[in-house]
């Protein structure tokens, strides 16, 4: 029974209908994966293996009974540690949450614990999701699979590098400016970013309200299907899930490209983007050109405003959320208690944060505070909608975009880590998709002549996230 | 364009405690990312509305019903590590 952890979602289902293998199997040869793996890849922070054996056990047990199972049941994931799960810690990479369990689960894994979830642990990000490499982790960085020297990429680096190294079936991640698509596109696997407000963000620690949304790894466009079909819709602890209807994705990969129209903006292929990734991405494009698709050059001025619109709003929403932490009601204690609550407060976020959200809440801070507010925050809000436009303007001539997702394939550890801008860099083409909520599929798309792989992202209109599977199953 | 004294006050507004060596290696750091972030000022956005929520929604109401939580009083209090009393967290006093 070798090698069952490189199975799809879909032959790993097939396969315990038929009972050629069991959950237990399953789950068995991930664990043995994380372990002859991880000790070098550090994709996870916490390993359940007691609970994942008793949920596999649980399914086993239904198949033997005869009883129909949701095509998740019994198929072993990883679990972003940014995501509330019952009794099994959950740090977002903090020292300031380093022993937290929480006492509820997230509306995600209610939903999937109701699919027959088999969770085999929790994985490494950048501390509450601020980063794209995963070395702002109070656990350590998570290495790329294809080059150990390498980061994995982040915010979710650590279900990148599980799902891409086959550790995991498939593994949930959050996308707040490119944290599901850049360790995609890193690692060589495939991540969804989905429209804001289409999965419930109820019991996921919050980073920038505004532009947080939860998606999913997975090794085929079809798998992420699936997870998306159990996750996503309404959710009355998360306001901002609108009443729009789920369709059945699975529809959408039967379906070929010809007559679709594809647009390229020009934005996406220049300055700053290495040519090398450029070109990986255009090949692509061509080969779907063949099958029928239709090509057409688009511009989206605004592009290079969106950073900067991310680092004014993002810090002072983040900068607003993280008032939360103030070692009280749950997290870390400071090591000396002061006498009173002020300098409490002082001492518990001086030593429970790291150095980037130390930043990042200074920005916030700063832009909200008086004297800053219209200059930065308000202007900020203002040329985000102008990004709205600029995409509008783009999908009444094209059906979806195709562009690079990080500008370069994985950098080298501590390559980027103390130059703060040129780490914020690696997202400019991840950003603008969130400014305007849309839903993004990253899908690898070639290899660098190191060996690296380079990933191409499809771009589609709000709640179209059947539209990116469509494309992203025939990009080959 | 931040100074030092600027990033004391920043951090006092909100509570963070800040070593020496922190205040001096984040001075410059946020001054190049509020330097980065002056380009928005090329953009032109007279007459164009602010944008903070991007699928249109508005006023999401929620039935006036009371749900009993699926946590007890216990667990939520078990999360902190400050002493409980009166079925409270006890903190130490505002005022010095």
């Amino acid at each position: 029974m070798s090698e069952l952890n490189k199975l799809t979602i879909r032959e790993a289902h097939e396969g315990l209908v038929a009972k050629k293998f069991s959950s237990t199997d399953l789950t068995t040869a991930c664990f043995a994966e994380i372990k002859k793996k991880d000790k070098d890849i550090n994709a996870f922070i916490t390993l359940d293996e007691e609970g994942a054996m008793k949920s596999a056990a649980e399914v086993d047990a239904k198949i033997a009974k005869g009883e129909k199972i949701p095509v998740l049941a019994g198929v072993p994931a990883g679990i972003k540690d940014l995501i509330n799960t019952r009794g099994v810690r959950t740090t977002c990479a903090s020292p300031f949450l380093k022993d937290f369990v929480p006492p509820y689960d997230a509306t995600v894994i209610e939903r999937l614990k109701e699919n027959g979830l088999v969770m085999l642990g929790k994985t490494n990000l950048d501390e509450f999701a601020c980063g794209s490499s995963t070395e702002h982790s109070f656990f350590g960085v998570t290495k790329n699979p294809h080059d150990l020297t390498r980061v994995a990429g982040g915010s979710s680096g650590g279900s990148a590098a599980a799902t891409a190294s086959d550790m995991c079936f498939y593994a949930l991640g959050t996308d707040t400016g490119g944290s599901i698509r850049q360790p995609a596109s890193l690692c060589g696997t495939y991540g969804m970013k989905v429209t804001y407000g289409r999965v419930s963000r109820s019991g996921v620690t919050a980073m920038a309200s505004s532009w947080d949304t939860v998606g999913t790894f997975g090794k085929t466009p079809e798998d992420i299907g699936f997870v998306l079909q159990a996750i996503a819709g309404r959710d009355v602890k998360d306001s901002t899930t609108p009443d729009v209807a789920v369709p059945d994705y699975s529809k959408f990969l039967t379906q070929d490209v010809k007559g679709l129209k594809i647009g390229l903006p020009k934005e996406y292929f220049e300055e700053g983007v290495e040519k090398e990734t450029a070109d990986t991405v255009k090949a692509a494009v061509a080969k779907l050109e063949k099958m029928g698709a239709k090509v057409i050059d688009v511009s989206l001025p605004s592009t290079k405003y969106a950073l900067a619109v991310y680092y004014v709003t993002m810090p002072a929403e983040l900068s607003a959320n993280l008032e939360r932490f103030d070692g009280i009601r749950f997290g870390k204690k400071p090591k000396n208690e002061p006498d009173n609550l002020v300098d409490y407060y002082f001492a518990a976020r001086g030593e429970g944060f790291s150095q980037e959200i130390k930043r990042r809440i200074m920005i916030g801070t700063y832009v909200l505070s008086a004297g800053y507010y219209d200059a930065y925050y308000k202007k900020g809000l203002r040329v985000r909608t102008v990004i709205i436009q600029d995409f509008a303007k783009a999908f009444e001539k094209v059906d979806v975009l195709i562009a690079p997702v990080s500008p370069f394939p994985a950098f080298k550890i501590g390559e980027l880590v103390d130059n703060p801008l040129a780490m914020y860099m690696a997202d400019a083409l991840t950003i603008p998709v969130n400014a305007a909520g849309l839903p993004s599929l990253a899908c690898p798309a070639g290899k660098s002549a190191g060996g690296l792989p380079i990933g191409l992202q499809i771009i589609a209109p709000q709640f179209q996230e059947g539209l990116c599977l469509r494309v992203g199953a025939m990009v080959k | 364009m931040l100074d030092e004294k600027t990033v004391r006050h920043v951090a006092k507004l909100a509570r963070i405690s800040l070593t020496d060596e922190e205040v001096a290696k984040f001075t410059p750091q946020l001054s190049q990312v509020l330097d980065y972030v002056e380009i928005l000022k090329e953009v032109d956005t007279k007459d164009v509305p602010e944008t903070s929520q991007v699928t249109g929604l508005k006023d999401v109401f929620q039935k006036d019903e009371i749900e009993r939580s699926s946590v007890s009083r216990e667990e939520l209090l078990a999360c902190s590590e400050l002493p409980v009393d009166s079925k409270q967290v006890r903190v130490m006093p505002a005022i010095k």
